[in-house]
């Protein structure tokens, strides 16, 4: 059985930056594991700009950073890639069984692994949306590799219910290939893309939006023919009489995105709540000794950027390990979020003589101005910092200095500031 | 006159009843084929019900309905074993949540032994828990060890492969549109694809049976479409639903929403029995999940809602007569395989003996000396051992790329579904036969694959290719520059 290193199970942003990483950290042997034909995993498919502004200081496609991401490994005699492999499953002790149609199945031994599947889409039956079963209700990541890499439409009149940002993104997408968007239908009352996609997808396009609305019907038996809507109340519930039909051949769902756990889980991996990935400490090590895990499959994040982030720090851990030069920890500190943040990765603080540098990532419950955030131990506030905004759908950073984790013990809260009425 | 087929017995139906007549008919010496109307076999009721085959102690003694019930659920050990079947023999349990409910398992047991039941027995609150431990409402329950739950479309198909395999023929997108007699015998079935010059004619059309009735001259009796919805959970609700087959206690019309195992390891619950007229109307309605997962809390109050993966709903064919209408006809030369709902999945094998039965009280039928009915081990990658895995990619490397990530459904497997016997020409005829896209991403990831490996294997353009019936292409060229 071969032995590496580092295995990285994934060969998105995720895996491709925490194997940069574990390369500038000392590891010698690295492999990724991609299941499509070629590296960059989801960002193939996303070929509109704006990724790469924090990570790579320009702005760039979804391409163009896959590129960037495989242009800082593909000379390097330590990291090996396979694509077209499927990893079937990884074991406690650190073994990978993969299998493509040219090695067959294989099994590879890891030093450490690095799990980063990503994510994957919400489903039609996740929203238990009443009518047929029809032709024509794709996720809209689903379509959006038919059109842009496949080169085939999905439909061309087209109703998106969710305004997360596959959701804004596809409607351009469609409206740029001579489609017709109807409507984009949102239960929240507020969006949960970025601004600048609502902006620049919807706005610019006359495309309507419709908050607190949500699809009540899909209409058509073989073939999509429209969709009822409906106006929902506080709760989320459709209020009777506010029904409306909209013609369409299409809809598509960005109705949200699950951490794709099924191998973490296989292998013993503890799932955190609420965020739906491995509970992870600041280095990224999962419950499982050796096993770590860092993007999407931890928490889904809203840029790759901090997907990127994220699995450095897991590349750079993982290659410190399996070289054996990982500080001992003698602290283990909870983190809590509490008012207004929903969720906050890493749940857990595992901290060596005298801390170490800790980057939180947060997500708000509900839309806010003008907030104070805060990391505390008991009554005292270690961190604050002052945000012009929150939204749920913006991922919230938080950088503690090494000095300051020094002083946690048990567990610290991270939560907005009360506001003064 | 030209005729489209020249042929001794025509089956309308290719649903899990047609097909399995299809295959007791070719195990004689005569010309048999199937007609369907849709691209392929089993998408009416056969491809969703609630796929348990049933002990046999609902239906009253005597029917066509128990008879046939306890019957097919023996042969379904054989035929297992001989084509290859996904079945789970699981038992099952009625459950009593209250004292009115628990007498009423006493005659529900009586009924039981009279039908012929085997192993049926009353358990204790504590027995009952100990087989199901999320059955916290239970009192007492019914026990019938010899109950199971099958893969329906995989048994359609493979029954139409059998058949196809000693001789028989399966025509799809072919709808009967009327008949010719001649000296008050029907001889001539007219389809979309042309007229069909044949001696018998079996009638298994599902909801549509009294529709084909009526254009042979049959008029004894209708049929009812019932719709019942359900609700699919992803694998990783089952520790928290249920491991085998639970009913409620029956109601008069319906034995009640179940909470169910499938063959695969997912768990569902449902039917509800909602009267309609439409007969393609299978659309879920929002009343109809309120319904059922109203009616599975009486079971299981906690249910997994957040881990539901997809709805569905299919018709029941209701028969005015109460029981299933079997045989002959007044019309000469038409046989009825109709008004079959629960349980005829379990009873499908049986029916058709029984049918197959009534025909050679008409037409000497000698059996084949060479009939084979076995079908050959199908490659399933994932219940491979690593071995089996090794040897498969290494005869043909597309079994070493998984499309299907959820369920580990390789390119092989798809290709090998699409060029058998009776072969999957939709995407959702892929699903059917190989699981692909019958995950908890329910082909969000795999569909645009597998629907490009149709159209390079069956030589189509990609938008051609269709999810299920005519009308249910998925994709479009891009607008021309």
């Amino acid at each position: 059985m071969k032995l590496y290193d580092v295995v990285i199970v994934g060969g998105g942003p995720g895996g491709l930056s925490a194997a940069y990483s574990a390369y500038r950290n000392g590891a010698k042997k690295i492999l990724v594991i991609e299941r499509d034909r070629e590296l960059g995993g989801i960002l193939q498919q996303c070929i509109h700009n704006g990724f790469g502004l924090h990570h790579f200081k320009e702005e760039l496609t979804g391409p163009g950073y896959a590129g960037r991401c495989i242009d800082l490994i593909k000379d390097k005699t330590e990291i090996e890639t396979l694509t077209d492999t499927m990893v079937l499953s990884v074991s406690k002790d650190k073994q990978v069984t993969a299998v493509n149609p040219d090695k067959g199945l294989f099994t590879v031994q890891g030093k450490t692994v690095i799990l980063t599947m990503g994510c994957r889409e919400r489903t039609r039956g996740a929203i238990r949306t009443a009518g047929e079963r029809p032709a024509g209700v794709f996720t809209a990541g689903a379509a959006q590799r038919m059109v842009n890499m496949e080169g085939y439409l999905p439909g061309k009149k087209i109703v998106i219910l969710g305004s997360g940002d596959i959701g804004l993104i596809m409607a351009r997408r469609m409206s740029l290939e001579g489609c017709k968007v109807q409507a984009v239908c949102e239960i929240c009352p507020y969006s949960n893309g970025l601004t600048r996609n609502m902006v620049q997808c919807l706005y610019d396009f006359d495309i309507p939006l419709y908050l607190s609305h949500t699809i009540l019907k899909i209409k058509g038996r073989d073939r999509v023919e429209g969709v009822t809507i409906a106006k929902v109340d506080e709760k989320m519930r459709p209020i009777p009489g506010t029904e409306f039909d909209i013609e369409c051949d299409t809809l598509l769902l960005s109705v949200g995105l699950i951490p794709e756990n099924e191998l973490s889980m296989a292998a013993g991996v503890e799932i955190a709540p609420f965020t739906n990935g491995p509970k992870v400490n600041q280095r990224r090590q999962t419950n499982l000794p050796g096993v770590y895990a860092a993007g999407n499959v931890v928490h889904v994040h809203d840029l790759v950027d901090f997907v990127s982030d994220e699995a450095e720090i897991a590349g750079k851990f993982a290659a410190l390990e399996a070289q054996g030069k990982l500080a001992p920890t003698v602290d283990t500190v909870a983190v809590m979020p509490v008012n207004g943040i929903r969720t906050c990765v890493p749940q857990v603080l595992h901290l060596p003589e005298g801390g170490e540098p800790v980057r939180l990532f947060m997500r708000a419950g509900a839309p806010d101005l003008k907030v104070t955030l805060e990391v505390k131990c008991g009554d005292e506030v270690l961190v604050k910092k002052k945000l012009p905004v929150v939204k749920p759908s913006e991922m919230i950073t938080l950088d503690i200095p090494a000095a300051k984790t020094a002083l946690m013990h048990d567990a610290v809260t991270v939560g907005l500031q009360p506001k003064q009425v | 006159m030209k005729f489209f087929k020249e042929t001794d017995v025509v089956v309308i139906g290719g649903g899990i009843v047609g097909t399995a007549i299809l295959r007791e008919l070719s195990k004689y010496e005569l010309k048999c084929l199937l007609v369907e109307k849709e691209p392929d076999v089993a998408v009416g009721t056969t491809k969703a019900n609630s796929a348990v085959l049933h002990a046999g102690f609902d239906a009253p003694t005597g029917s066509w309905k128990q008879k046939t019930n306890v019957r097919g659920n023996v042969l379904y050990h054989q035929l297992q074993d001989e084509l290859d079947l996904d079945i789970k023999w699981t038992g099952s349990l009625v459950v009593a949540t209250n004292e009115e409910e628990t007498q009423k398992l006493e005659a529900l047991l009586e009924r039981g032994r009279a039908n012929g039941v085997p192993g049926l027995e009353i358990l204790s609150r504590e027995e009952v828990l100990a087989k199901e431990p999320n059955l916290t409402t239970a009192k007492a329950a019914l026990w019938a060890p010899t109950a199971g739950v099958v893969w329906p479309f995989g048994c359609a198909v493979a029954f139409a492969q059998c058949a196809v395999q000693n001789g028989a023929e399966v025509i799809r997108d072919c709808a009967v549109t009327g008949f010719v007699k001649e000296d008050g015998a029907v001889t001539i079935v007219n389809t979309t694809k042309g007229a069909i010059r044949t001696k018998y004619v079996i009638n298994a059309a599902g909801v549509y049976a009294e529709e084909i009735a009526r254009l042979a001259g049959d008029e004894s009796f209708t049929i009812s479409p019932r719709k019942g919805e359900y609700i699919l959970f992803d694998k990783t609700a089952a520790p928290s639903l249920v491991w085998g087959i639970v009913f409620p206690c029956p109601t008069e019309i319906s034995k009640g929403i179940l909470i169910c195992t499938t063959t695969h390891g997912n768990t569902f619950i449902g039917p509800n029995a909602q009267e309609q007229d439409n007969k393609d109307d299978t659309s879920v309605t929002p009343a109809g999940m309120d319904e059922i997962i109203a009616g599975a809390r009486k079971l299981i109050p906690n249910l997994p809602l957040g881990a539901s993966i997809t709805e569905f709903a299919g018709l029941r064919a209701v028969s005015d007569t109460g029981d299933f209408v079997l045989g002959v006809s007044k019309v000469a030369g038409f046989f009825n395989a109709a008004g079959i709902q629960s349980p005829g999945v379990a009873a499908a094998p049986a029916i058709a003996e029984v049918v197959v039965e009534a025909i050679a009280q008409e037409m000497y039928l000698r059996k084949k000396s060479n009939w084979n009915g076995r079908l050959p081990k199908k490659a399933v990658f994932n219940r491979m051992t690593a071995s089996e895995k090794q040897k498969a990619i290494a005869k043909n490397r597309l079994y070493g790329r998984v499309i299907c990530r959820c369920e580990t459904v390789t390119e092989g497997e798809i290709v090998d579904a699409i060029h058998e016997p009776v072969g999957a020409r939709t995407v959702d005829g892929v699903k059917r036969r190989t699981r692909a896209g019958m995950g908890r991403c329910q082909g969000g990831f795999c569909g645009p694959r597998v629907t490009q490996i149709i159209a390079r294997e069956l030589e189509i353009p990609v938008e051609a290719v269709l999810k299920e019936r005519q009308g249910s292409e998925l994709y479009f060229k891009k607008f021309q520059e």
